[in-house]
């Protein structure tokens, strides 16, 4: 049934269709929607909602959750994300399932409630110490909010890892109309949880290896991990990209507005497309190798200072990207989309 | 007839520990075994490990455990608590990570009235890094990060967490015991099965704090170091049942091995 709803909403309840039925959170602008509505929602299917006395609390909360089973989610913004870190990184060595979601702000330190892109490198170079990463996937719209929150609770057990779902504020607040996927994931085999060591032996869950040859062969393991996700795991979506002479890469919201900004500029007649990456981590490089193909410049679009574009001159390297952002909570319009894509085609597209 | 007085309790691992001579968590977790065996609940006991000397409890412990990050031990038992409300869960933490960087978590774990039970190792000082000041050194007491003594004006006043917590409405149990000689030894053993037994009952909350020695950073023998603690912490600390929610009913008998151990409150 299709209905209206606000995005930090969509992705509450999809995560709750999905099978989560717990979650640990600490209100900050702008997500604080999701957890209001799970407060309302989780315990009307038996669910368990818990406002923890810090962000800090709420993800180790997250942990000892995972560790024992629950499908369990948390969500906050960039100072509260920044707050999570030790227990992201905890989730990452212990191969703890769970969903983690930023609604991005404006930074850095308190920065503005504004929305923002300013998490990018946080968010998909790991964000806390030691090697790891975590999948993050990025919505673009209310009905990707909800699809994104089902997939990362399946990568989340089918990979045993935390996966972050990164969006901002305009994403968080904005209404559209969405359909909900049909059935839960199926859940991951769980021969790992703690529960108690009734006709079994015993189990641990455990981040400390004190011999450096067993740390180095754990890390070993994760990077295998972290590869295979590279190899398998990759999501990006092209829009109107045959025959572009100019491919605009964003993602989130800038990918919505560019979207809004190619259209206008193919109905000017300027052969532009679009390529937007769903995981930011694993990054597309592949898909966005072959959409570059035949493309003749490059505009990385995104709301900071150039986060995304690195990864874009990583996958294309010898190749001229551009840049255009915007900081502090200023969202791009399609208007200046269209004018840094004018100024492209003006200086001969090369 | 014979029997054999000291075996080891069947829900402990037969590794070796790595504590120093003289240390107490030896004592400790040898009273938290004999608990959890004498209410056979082994099979559906989850432990938190929490960072500090006893980070390594699960070498020792035949049961299920998770190892937390520095003072989150009763933020994790939480998560495991709610998912997993018929099943009982402890955590086993050290002074500087309840006290100091744990101390949000315990204070509000405590303050939901958590139905889980914490067994806090007081020997006032940071064991694992060899000897620093902890939340709970005593004035004047020498330590390497005091070297001079601890001056209250420059460290600031130890905490005495079991009076602190007794400040709430959540806890159902909150003791101090002491392992200086063996009667307080046994006095800590009941103390610790009474805390289990409030969860098992679903009271809420439960908290032994256990004071001990720490006979290498303390730069003590063993036996001087127990002196010490007779001498210097209990005066400090006061040993005694801070709260007792069993008390007003201390004339029904405690049913044991009860299935239900569900949140007192709803989650």
């Amino acid at each position: 049934m299709r209905q209206m709803m606000k995005g930090n909403e969509a992705i509450a309840e999809a995560a709750m269709r999905a099978g989560c039925r717990f979650f640990f959170g600490y209100p900050i602008t702008p997500q604080t929607e999701l957890m209001e509505y799970l407060a309302r929602r989780l315990p009307e299917v038996g669910g368990t909602f818990l406002q923890a006395e810090s962000e800090v609390a709420a993800i180790n909360m997250v942990y000892g959750a995972a560790g024992a089973g629950g499908r369990v989610m948390t969500s906050s913004s960039g100072p509260g994300i920044c707050l999570k870190q030790e227990g992201i990184s905890f989730l990452a060595s212990a191969e703890l399932p769970c969903l983690i979601v930023n609604v991005m702000r404006g930074g850095p330190g308190l920065g503005t409630i504004q929305p923002s892109q300013g998490d990018y490198f946080q968010a998909t170079r790991g964000g806390g110490n030691g090697d790891y990463y975590l999948p993050v996937l990025s919505p673009s719209s209310v009905q990707e909010m909800a699809d994104l929150a089902y997939k990362a609770f399946e990568l989340a057990e089918r990979y045993r890892t935390p996966v972050m779902l990164l969006t901002d504020g305009v994403m968080g607040q904005m209404m559209e109309p969405l359909d909900f996927p049909d059935s839960p994931p199926v859940p991951g085999e769980k021969s790992w949880i703690t529960d108690g060591c009734k006709n079994r032996s015993r189990r641990l869950v455990k981040t400390l290896y004190l011999d450096p040859a067993d740390l180095e062969a754990h890390n070993r393991h994760l990077q295998e991990k972290f590869e295979q996700l590279r190899a398998s795991e990759t999501m990006s979506e092209t829009y109107a990209a045959d025959g572009a002479e100019l491919l605009i890469v964003a993602f989130g919201i800038c990918a919505r507005v560019a979207r809004t900004a190619v259209d206008n500029l193919r109905a000017e007649g300027f052969p532009v497309g679009l390529f937007r990456p769903i995981s930011l981590w694993p990054f597309p490089a592949a898909s966005l190798q072959n959409a570059a193909e035949g493309v003749k410049s490059l505009l990385a679009v995104e709301l900071n200072a150039g986060q995304m574009v690195e990864d874009v001159r990583m996958a294309l390297p010898g190749r001229k990207v551009d840049f255009y952002g915007r900081m502090g909570g200023v969202v791009i319009s399609a208007t200046e989309i269209e004018a840094e894509a004018r100024k492209v085609f003006a200086g001969g597209v090369s | 007839m014979s029997r054999n007085a000291f075996v080891r309790p069947a829900c402990m691992t037969s590794a070796r520990t790595h504590y120093c001579p003289g240390c107490g968590h030896g004592i400790a977790h040898r009273l938290v075994a004999e608990t959890i065996d004498e209410l056979e609940i082994r099979e559906r006991t989850v432990g938190v490990a929490a960072v500090g000397c006893s980070i390594l409890i699960y070498n020792y412990f035949d049961i299920d455990m998770q190892e937390a990050a520095h003072g989150r031990a009763p933020a994790v038992a939480t998560g495991i608590k709610r998912v997993l409300p018929d099943r009982i869960v402890f955590t086993y933490q050290g002074d500087g990570d309840l006290a100091s960087i744990g101390l949000a978590e315990i204070v509000h774990a405590a303050a939901r009235g958590e139905n889980i039970t914490v067994v806090f190792v007081n020997n006032a000082n940071y064991g694992m890094t060899g000897g620093q000041m902890a939340p709970t050194t005593l004035p004047g007491q020498k330590t390497t990060t005091t070297p001079r003594g601890r001056n209250v004006h420059l460290a600031g006043h130890p905490l005495r967490m079991a009076e602190l917590l007794a400040t709430l409405d959540g806890p159902s149990y909150l003791a101090r015991v002491s392992l200086h000689n063996p009667v307080e030894v046994a006095r800590a053993k009941k103390s610790i099965r009474k805390a289990f037994q409030c969860q098992l009952l679903g009271m809420g909350f439960s908290m032994v704090e256990v004071l001990s020695s720490c006979p290498n950073n303390w730069g003590m023998e063993p036996a001087k170091a127990l002196e010490w603690v007779e001498k210097n912490m209990v005066p400090y600390y006061p040993l005694g049942v801070f709260r007792d929610a069993m008390a007003p009913a201390s004339s029904r008998e405690v049913t044991e091995n009860r299935d239900e151990s569900s949140p007192k409150r709803e989650g």
